[in-house]
């Protein structure tokens, strides 16, 4: 029923496209997005609000028909085999899914009995998810009285009710306090140790970082770079390489910036700062280096390069001012 | 049959939320007591002018009342489903394999019975007043006024699901439902307007439903807008069904 894990990409688009018609004319919300992402990953879909993140996750949940290209889920076509991907799918919107009047305990079991369950096995099923999420005790309380964080753990138990082999998110952690998002986290860890495959879109570099096995980062409808959080930083930047040399900058500069591993240095507010393909080399040959002329450093402070930097550098503005 | 199965569902749910929490079901049913209690009296001697149909004062005002209660036990429904949308229950729902149709029918049975218990209410409060009663005659009326529910409430969905916001939805709701109610000869039986309000109160559908809801309550079961009335509703009934189904397919794009 579900896709084998190895028997191709969950999720595969082709060109997509897909065009709003506004009062200013037509938009173009999604401009020719291709992906693959692999069973049992945990892909984020990382840019700034407005990038077309929802738009392309509403076409890949069947909830908004592709103007153009194709879009292939869980082995089946989005648009023309809809019904299909919905058995195979848990979604979870950014309004949520749980309805303020009912019970937690009332939307898991409808929620089941949507997907076919009979009443006594969803029922069952609820009280699976409900002492897994931490909900058990809330169970039969209205949504209402939930806090955002176990609503947010809520709308994701009925998301997986039916056992997807794949879970949409949509900005699952926006607006929740540091605490409950990295509880949210957790679960969505959890997820991935079940084989459920998740797709989550978000707009927290730290949130991708954290959590996504690999990621697209998509800015003005197009996707600007794939990969996995590790490579997309290692193919920017390499490392960044601090050193603090006590007067000796201009010589130290012109030692470094010779070496075959430094790929640039230059100085800034008094350390000497190197962008290199390896910190973890860089640091003991340039220590060789500087003890040999006798410029011991002061201090040394090796960065990896941020998710930020990757933003910075494939759409030249940094994501924390375009989410500001 | 699966739209069976989630029509049942959607219902169930839907009258719990709504005993859960009654107020737009005390609302409902507050109203026409109040006209019952307030205004009915008032008709007493009017219904003693020439041109005032048969029956009496009641038998020709409960029959309007009724109408009345179900016209606004279904034209508002949609207020719910604006808050249903902003939490996402639609769309969640809608990627799901259930049934586009259940999700539209299974609401509507509830406003349905909902709308006929109050009607019941109504009923049972008003024969003290002087209303008379044919048992066979009632049970017609009240399929009538499940139809007006079944024929209203897809027009209030589909309203909700355009609009999507409180706001929006009033002033069209009540821009729909005022003229249909005026043009019913509810308050006031319409044999007392002039000739151009009755030419125009014709292509009410309410307006037939009353007549025959009357006839009915006076047990004239030879009366033709009876037959008139329910053909009517079933044609608009389904007609609104089919578009409100269509809507909640189409709500999620």
């Amino acid at each position: 029923m579900s896709a084998q894990p190895g028997a191709g990409p969950v999720i595969e688009t082709v060109g997509l496209r897909r065009t709003f018609k506004g009062r200013g004319g037509t938009v173009e919300a999604v401009a020719g997005v291709d992906l693959s992402v692999a069973a049992g990953d945990i892909f984020g879909f990382l840019g700034p609000n407005g990038a077309g993140k929802t738009t392309t996750l509403r076409i890949l949940a069947t909830l908004l028909p592709p103007t153009a290209g194709t879009a292939c889920v869980a082995g089946f076509d989005v648009a023309r085999e809809a019904r299909e991907v919905r058995t195979r799918i848990g979604y979870v919107a950014q309004s949520g899914g749980s309805y303020r009047e009912s019970t937690g305990r009332e939307e898991l079991v409808i929620q089941g009995r949507l997907f076919g369950m009979s009443k006594a096995d969803a029922g069952v099923r609820a009280v699976e998810i409900l002492e897994a999420l931490d909900l058990a005790e809330a169970a039969d309380r209205t949504c209402a009285t939930y806090s955002g964080g176990m609503r947010r753990r809520l709308n994701i138990g009925i998301g997986m009710v039916h056992r997807p082999a794949l879970l949409f998110l949509d900005e699952p952690t926006t607006g929740l306090d540091p605490q409950a998002r990295a509880r949210l986290w957790e679960e969505i860890r959890k997820l991935r140790e079940t084989g459920t495959t998740v797709f989550l879109t978000t707009h927290y570099l730290e949130e991708a970082d954290a959590l996504c096995d690999r990621l697209a980062i998509i800015d003005h409808s197009r996707i600007v770079a794939e990969g996995s959080p590790t490579e997309l930083k290692h193919e920017i930047s390499g490392d960044v390489l601090t050193i603090g040399v006590n007067g000796h900058g201009d010589e130290v500069v012109k030692l470094l910036a010779a070496q075959p591993f430094v790929r640039e240095a230059g100085m800034e507010d008094g350390l000497v700062r190197l962008f290199v393909d390896r910190g973890e080399e860089a640091v003991p040959a340039v220590l060789r280096l500087l003890d040999a002329k006798g410029l011991a450093p002061s201090t040394m402070n090796l960065h990896r390069p941020s998710l930020d930097d990757v933003f910075l550098k494939k759409t030249g503005r940094s994501l924390r001012e375009s989410a500001a | 049959m699966r739209v069976f199965r989630d029509t049942w569902l959607i219902f169930e749910r839907s009258l719990v939320l709504s005993l859960r929490n009654p107020v737009w079901v005390i609302m409902g049913i507050l109203q026409p007591i109040l006209y019952l209690l307030l205004f009915g009296p008032l008709l007493t001697n009017i219904a003693k002018m020439p041109g005032f149909p048969p029956g009496g004062a009641f038998n020709v005002f409960v029959p309007g009342l009724l109408v009345m209660t179900a016209l606004f036990g279904s034209a508002f429904v949609g207020f719910g489903l604006c808050d249903e949308l902003r939490e996402g229950v639609v769309e969640r729902m809608t990627v799901t394999p259930m049934s586009r149709v259940a999700m539209l029918v299974g609401r509507s049975m509830r406003d349905v019975v909902l709308l006929l218990a109050q009607g019941l209410i109504l009923v049972l409060l008003a024969v003290p007043f002087g209303l008379e009663i044919n048992l066979g005659g009632v049970a017609v009326a009240f399929l009538m006024l499940a139809l007006i529910g079944i024929m209203m409430s897809p027009v209030s969905y589909t309203l909700a699901l355009v609009l999507k916001s409180e706001d929006s939805l009033a002033p069209v709701v009540n821009g729909i439902s005022l003229p249909l109610l005026l043009l019913s000869g509810v308050m006031l039986p319409m044999s007392l307007a002039p000739d151009w309000l009755q030419t125009v109160a014709k292509f009410n559908p309410l307006y037939h439903a009353v007549a025959a809801i009357r006839a009915l309550f006076n047990a004239s079961f030879g009366d033709g807008e009876i037959v008139l009335g329910v053909v009517l509703l079933i044609v608009l009934a389904v007609a609104t069904i089919a578009i409100g189904a269509r809507s909640f397919s189409r709500a999620a794009a």
